[in-house]
């Protein structure tokens, strides 16, 4: 635990790539294999969940260090991460800490807390915060919470893994994906250079598009270019393999059950092959997809009703095909694999599963001109594929691009504002934004990205300045601020109190030459709902 | 209501009484200066009452030809009918509390100090008092200082470390205080190769003159273009963050001593590779044990985000407020 505390304090030190993957590096040489797994699986996001709540934590650590509730939220509201609050509530112990290996830690200690009654598991918390100096008790009780961040990215790790084992960073990554549980063996096989039968149950590691941030015609010929619609749903990765059938989403969650029409469809695509695609929600006969919030009921639902099935029924549109009869594809130019993949699928029939049909332009003008309409087909602009190009793992820039359609904007003003969290601890950096409604501002966006550092600073010293009431870590400033907004769209929202909710909204500007009454209706987004 | 001896006016914290200013913003006849530090130590004063052992740095700031009157600590003077008198305060070199004795009310204005230990100035004197006016700076429990040899130790290690990288280590601190404090601190440690920006290096002439003693140092100006820098420990100024000075120190990483630097966000937002937890300020037990110390049944707080220093000492029972709430007739 010592050297993995080490760990985490020589990554949050640097910003170096080179810095953190010597750290990285060093850490997996040493450690033993069990712990050295743990390690991987926490540096690539994994999560101990479901230990303790939050509540729980605030409590025992108010107890602990003799410190009232309120002041305990306070310092959290200040610190802005609640383990490092924790941590800093208490004084460093005066004796040796126990000297027990990260898996020790997690296999014996945090992983038994889980289920147990609140008293065994308060007392086990606290007499290892006491037992644990500064930098130990903060990761383990970074541990505790689930949120150990560490800033680095999933391909640094695999490259580190890739270099220790003499493998290709493609099989390390495909190793990697899905759910796993870290040990020992695992970590052996990870590192193993012969095959290994999970490789093949294994989706691939997908590649993504870079955005677009130059002129079109800067990417040569658009005949060497393979153009689509950029759909607004969910990327889904389908495997039949084995007579098995497994969906993974990007973000490597197996999705299997959830989608029943999807399934049914791909019974009937042969053995040994591999789907790239995106899934919406789509209902026959229909022109256009529905809007991406429909979409959303269908993920977080385990076992779809009938209504459900009914009312946002799914497609899956393909656009590439990564394995046929067994064969990897993903060295093949990408016209090759489409040629293929068109050989197995239709393009846009009504089934649950088609083909995501090519753009046709000739030129980039006329590229434009089609990506100028996107919004009228419900899509959010073209995505512009080389058509010699492997398929890639990872956001590797260069061969696929996203060529969104700009952004809708709206002047709103600043209403409420909140203390962000890591980077932004301290600093009132979490905004909701509010139009007019007659006479009255209605909360339509909160937003958190947008501004430069120097900004940030100078509009939290404003809300400072300008705080009208407090609600918890949450301030009431006066609406004095207006910022220019921007969004992808607008979808209706009877969760929320003005009926809609704007998709990714961001800050494109702070608005100082604008006063609050210059601010735009609710009226007008009303219009652009759908 | 017994009479209020300071009150705060737009141009600082003010006696009444005395018809004297405490650390004025804005030029008064007559000035008390708690330290040196610019937010306190103004240009423009009548006269200005201070420690003699702050008398080089405010000589430094504000020029040779300022009216000082220098006081001993602890021996009283007369400000009309009030009896003043300076007592250490631990924040820097010649740092004062202000007692203020009238009728039979002692008020304290503590200005900045600091219980920890700090080998460049004289410690913390405890003063009776029925009012104590305290600085807030880290007002929060989880404000709680590290032993200062123990960070000394840490900043040699990491020294060491980028001597190991080939590079310099450049340590940000305040010009006044901090940098003489961490000097003498790391000197005791057997620090070597010590190179001063010239900011700091005025500082520690100052200090010098005011016979201090501090390790050897060398200023960056006096070091020749081509000299190796790796393994060195620069001191500089927060300002020379981001600037063309830095460039000189190719690949140096950068480190900032601070008490902000307990809050992991503060350093990250910053870039700071290294931050070291070093503070002038008192940190939470030292506010609440100087505040009960001293006895007062009554605080007045200033300087910082006091909500919950307020909330607390209301909650044990004390007369607690801001400046800003007495204003209000809160």
């Amino acid at each position: 635990m010592e050297r993995f505390a080490a760990l985490y304090q020589r990554l949050d030190r640097t910003t170096a790539t080179s810095e953190k993957q010597a750290a990285i590096a060093d850490y997996l040489g040493q450690a033993d294999p069990a712990s050295a797994s743990w390690a991987v699986w926490l540096l690539c996001g994994g999560r101990l969940r479901g230990l303790v709540r939050s509540g729980e934590l605030r409590s025992w650590v108010a107890t602990a260090s003799g410190t009232p509730d309120w002041l305990v939220e306070e310092s959290y509201s200040h610190v802005g991460d609640l383990a490092e609050t924790c941590t800093l509530l208490l004084p460093e112990p005066d004796s040796e800490p126990p000297m027990r290996s990260l898996t020790v830690w997690i296999e014996q200690h945090l992983l038994p807390l889980k289920g147990a009654e609140e008293e065994p598991r308060r007392e086990a918390v606290i007499s290892a915060w006491w037992a644990l100096p500064y930098a130990q008790r903060l990761v383990y009780t970074k541990l505790l919470t689930g949120a150990l961040r560490v800033g680095v990215a999933q391909g640094l790790v695999q490259r580190v893994l890739a270099q220790m084992s003499g493998l290709p960073v493609a099989t390390i990554a495909q190793r990697l994906l899905g759910d796993w549980t870290p040990s020992a063996e695992f970590h052996a096989a990870l590192l193993s250079i012969a095959p290994q039968r999970g490789d093949r149950a294994q989706p691939y590691p997908f590649f993504l598009a870079s955005p677009l941030e130059k002129a079109p015609d800067q990417l040569g010929a658009i005949d060497d270019w393979q153009l689509e619609w950029k759909w607004d749903g969910i990327r889904l990765q389908l495997i039949r393999r084995d007579g098995e059938l497994a969906l993974w989403s990007r973000g490597e969650e197996r999705l299997d059950g959830r989608f029943p029409e999807i399934e049914q469809a791909a019974a009937e695509l042969p053995d040994g092959c591999v789907i790239d695609g995106e899934l919406l929600a789509w209902r026959a006969g229909e022109a256009l997809p529905l809007p991406f919030s429909v979409l959303q009921t269908r993920i977080q639902r385990r076992k779809p009703g009938a209504k459900s099935l009914r009312e946002a029924p799914l497609r899956l549109l393909a656009y590439d095909l990564l394995e046929i009869d067994g064969r990897d594809l993903r060295e093949q130019p990408l016209a090759q694999r489409r040629e293929q993949l068109g050989d197995l699928l239709q393009v846009q029939d009504e089934s649950a599963l088609a083909l995501s049909p090519l753009v046709a332009a000739d030129s980039w003008a006329a590229a434009a001109e089609l990506r100028s309409e996107a919004r009228n087909r419900g899509v959010e602009g073209l995505m512009l594929k080389r058509r010699s190009s492997p398929y890639r793992s990872g956001r590797r820039r260069g061969d696929w691009w996203k060529w969104k359609i700009e952004p809708l904007s709206i002047d709103a003003v600043l209403i409420y504002a909140q203390a962000g969290h890591g980077r932004r601890s301290n600093l009132y950096t979490d905004y909701t934004f509010a139009v007019w409604q007659d006479e009255a501002l209605v909360p339509v966006a909160k937003a958190y990205s947008g501004l430069s550092d120097a900004e940030i600073g100078r509009l939290d010293r404003w809300i400072r300045a300008h705080t009208i009431e407090r609600f918890g870590p949450v301030h009431s400033v006066q609406p004095l601020q207006v910022f220019e907004l921007a969004f992808e769209g607008v979808n209706r929202s009877p969760r929320h109190k003005s009926g809609i909710a704007l998709r990714f909204p961001r800050i494109a500007r702070w608005r100082e030459d604008k006063v609050a009454a210059e601010a735009d209706v609710l009226a007008t987004l009303a219009a652009l709902a759908r | 209501m017994s009479q209020e001896l300071i009150i705060q006016r737009p141009e600082g914290l003010y006696c009444p009484q005395g018809d004297f200013h405490i650390d004025p913003l804005r030029p008064v006849p007559r000035a008390v200066i708690t330290h040196g530090h610019s937010d306190h130590a103004r240009a423009g004063m009548g006269v200005y009452h201070a420690l003699g052992d702050g008398a080089e740095i405010l000589r430094w700031r504000l020029g040779e030809d300022i009216a000082l009157s220098e006081h001993h600590a602890g021996q009283g003077f007369d400000l009309g009918p009030v009896r003043v008198s300076l007592h250490p305060a631990g924040h820097v070199l010649g740092s004062a509390q202000v007692r203020v004795a009238h009728g039979d009310q002692v008020w304290v204005a503590s200005g900045d100090y600091k219980r920890q230990p700090d080998p460049t100035c004289a410690p913390f004197e405890v003063v009776p008092c029925d009012v104590l006016v305290t600085e807030t700076t880290f007002a929060l429990p989880v404000y709680r200082w590290p032993q200062t040899a123990d960070v000394a130790a840490q900043i040699l290690d990491w020294q060491a470390e980028c001597g190991r990288r080939g590079v310099a280590a450049v340590l940000l601190c305040y010009a006044l205080g901090k940098a003489q404090r961490l000097l003498a601190e790391l000197g005791r440690l057997g620090a070597k190769k010590l190179w001063l920006h010239g900011a700091i290096q005025a500082g520690v002439d100052a200090y010098d003159r005011a016979g201090v003693a501090l390790p050897e140092t060398r200023a960056v100006k006096d070091i020749e273009k081509g000299e190796d820098s790796a393994g060195a420990l620069v001191l500089a100024p927060p300002s020379a963050a981001g600037s063309p000075w830095l460039k000189r120190f190719r690949g140096a990483q950068l480190g900032f001593a601070s008490g902000w630097m307990q809050i992991r966000g503060n350093r990250r937002r910053r870039g700071y590779e290294r931050g070291f937890v070093v503070s002038d300020h008192a940190d939470w037990p030292g506010l609440l044990q100087s505040i009960e110390d001293c006895g007062a049944r009554r605080i007045i707080a200033t300087h910082g985000d006091s909500a919950a220093l307020i909330r607390l000492l209301r909650e044990c029972g004390l007369q607690a407020e801001t400046f800003a709430d007495l204003r209000d007739g809160a």
